[in-house]
């Protein structure tokens, strides 16, 4: 079966992605998780300054799914300058995430990654446990949005991916302010939330900074149903992510409306192989069904 | 079949026993069998405060870890009392294999989890280091060590790697195990290569999820957490940052040093 897709004008082998924050902190973890079969792989975020994040725990599983709160820790644009160097030799596309607290640190941290050979930016709009930044600081307001996007764009050449919170209200509206600016893609979704999880015996809550971005299973259902509301309206490719665990559900999430699909806790339960698990899954299906390519499978949910 | 219920979170469990290794040094018994093989560690959550990784000192029927006091964490550790409850999670990571005729390589707190292997393996000749007598940990847990103190004040006075290279000039082993400070093992994986010996060396890095997905702990492609902590000579030979790079909690790489310095806040 033929996986072939592009993106944006980027030409992926499968489009299985590796989500972002999750392994992508090195140029060999990336490169492992290339030869493991993803498609292209999205680096952690990258702030101007490095940051620590918040304490430990900050990463958990619980029943249904992940919880974290990293907070964003990140070596800064310094760092990601020094440990990304000569990604075209991966073999597969390489997307920068960037992040900032205002319109004017994300053009700077774009600028500073722009001589890296990333195939394109992503900007997550949505994080919801890190003070400063995604949905605790509102930048997932369609104002918002259009301004970020717009100051980035200005900075680069490369597609820019506008990555959404499952929480925001009418997260339609958003794609459409981020498309309207400029974007080439929108990335559909980061973690939900925030939620908490309490050690009854310690009577206390177990991350670090008390509550969390929910990821994994539980949030499958709800990235599904923001896809498919986000491919209604606009034009430009979506990127689905939220509890993709196996090819069935890849296939649901293009169906949904997603041209590519992202990949994150999926790694804990079935290993770094995943990628290669979920592409040979989605091959199964497709052969079974009678499809040779995603031409009539993406967004065949809707009408 | 894959198993999507996976749940990693720390469950309180009570401390049972307190012993004083030495000055700086306890360990702490608790109230939970936990299966785990020589090499595999805990995190250990204290609630409000932190998360960190250790490794089994003890494992089966007795489970414990062994700690020195070098920061905030380990300074509230060490205040707790036999009946106060820690918060545990695990057990994390590879082990040691268990092969006979082996060799261990132990320095300072790293006979922790190499206490744990050698309960389990059959007359290994034991090599201890540490920087002075009323550093060593184990005094009497298991017999025949070759003491070597940086002082003399224990042992015969001199580095562990001294008395490893004596003893492969006389004697054949199918392994060394090795855990300490890095630089040190890294010295005692290059008498291995010199000799066409096997090395196992548990590596130690800043971690968060402990279970391989943030890629926090990764060296050269490999999770510590995962893929180790305990690392074959194969892997070894390609982990470039083996005794010379390690990552602080922002993901920046720094010399082995400074990331040893930072680690004892
Ligand atoms: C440990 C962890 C760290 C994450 N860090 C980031 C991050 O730095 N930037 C970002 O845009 N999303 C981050 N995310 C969100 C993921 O990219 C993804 O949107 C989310 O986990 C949902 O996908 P999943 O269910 O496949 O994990 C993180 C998720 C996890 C679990
Ligand atoms: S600590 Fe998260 S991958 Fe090892």
């Amino acid at each position: 079966m033929n996986l072939e897709t592009s993106l944006c004008g980027i030409k992926l082998a499968n489009p299985v992605i590796l989500a972002s924050g999750i392994l992508g902190v090195s140029r060999s973890l990336l490169s492992e998780v290339i030869r493991n079969g993803a498609g292209a792989v999205t680096i952690k975020s990258i702030s101007l300054e490095a940051r620590e994040g918040h304490k430990n725990p900050t990463v958990i599983a619980f029943d249904a799914g992940l919880m974290n709160a990293v907070g964003y820790s990140n070596p800064g644009t310094a760092g990601a300058k020094k440990e990304f160097t000569g990604l075209k030799g991966l073999g597969a596309p390489v997307f920068a995430s960037i992040i900032g607290q205002d319109a004017s640190e994300f053009e700077k941290v774009a600028e500073a990654l722009g001589g890296l050979e990333f195939s394109a930016i992503e900007i997550p709009l949505s994080c919801p446990h890190t003070p400063g930044f995604g949905t605790l600081a509102g930048q997932d307001t369609p104002e918002k949005t259009h301004e970020i996007v717009r100051a980035v764009i200005k900075k680069t050449k490369l597609p820019v991916f506008v990555k959404l919170s499952p929480i925001t209200r009418n997260i339609g509206d958003v794609a459409r302010a981020a498309e309207k600016a400029g974007a080439s893609a929108i990335t559909a979704v980061n973690t939900m939330g925030p939620g908490m999880i309490i050690n009854i015996d310690a009577k206390k809550p177990v991350l670090g900074f008390r509550m969390g971005g929910v990821s994994g299973p539980a949030l499958k259902p709800v990235a599904i149903r923001c896809v498919y509301d986000i491919y209604e309206s606009v034009k430009i490719p979506i990127i689905g992510i939220g509890g993709i665990m196996t090819g069935r559900d890849a296939i649901e999430m293009m169906m949904a409306g997603a041209k590519a699909i992202g990949v994150g806790s999926a790694v804990h339960y079935r290993g770094m192989d995943v990628f290669k698990k979920i592409c040979s899954e989605m091959s199964e299906w497709m052969y079974e069904n009678g499809y040779e390519s995603f031409d009539g499978i993406i967004g065949a949910a809707h009408g | 079949m894959d198993n999507y219920k996976k749940t990693e979170l720390p469950e309180m469990v009570k401390i049972t026993k307190i012993v004083y290794e030495n000055p700086y040094v306890r360990t702490f018994f608790i109230g939970r069998k936990i299966d785990a093989q020589p090499g595999q560690f805990v995190m250990v959550w204290l609630p409000d405060l932190d998360e960190k990784p250790f490794s089994l000192s003890y494992a089966g029927n007795k489970t414990a870890i062994t700690v020195e006091e070098k920061g905030k964490f380990t300074s509230a550790l060490f205040k707790m009392k036999a009946g106060d409850k820690i918060g545990i999670r695990g057990p994390y990571g590879n082990g040691f294999t268990l092969k006979a005729d082996a060799c261990v390589v132990a320095g300072g707190c790293g006979v922790a989890p190499l206490a744990n292997l050698i309960e389990r393996l059959k007359n290994p000749l034991i090599i201890q280091g540490a920087r002075s007598r009323d550093r060593i940990i184990f005094k009497g847990r298991f017999k025949g060590a070759s003491i070597t103190t940086d002082d003399g004040t224990a042992g015969t006075k001199g580095f562990v790697t001294d008395v490893l290279e004596a003893q492969l000039a006389k004697n054949k082993f199918s392994i060394v195990y090795t855990c300490g400070p890095e630089a040190m093992m890294k010295r005692v994986f290059e008498i291995c290569e010199r000799h066409g010996i096997e090395c196992e060396a548990s590596l130690e890095r800043f971690m968060k999820c402990g279970f391989g997905v943030c890629g926090q702990c990764e060296a050269d492609g490999l999770r510590v957490c995962k893929d180790g902590p305990v690392f074959p000579s194969a892997h070894l030979r390609k982990i470039k940052d083996f005794g010379s790079f390690a990552r602080l909690k922002s993901g920046e790489k720094v010399a082995i040093s400074d990331y040893a310095k930072w680690r004892c806040q």
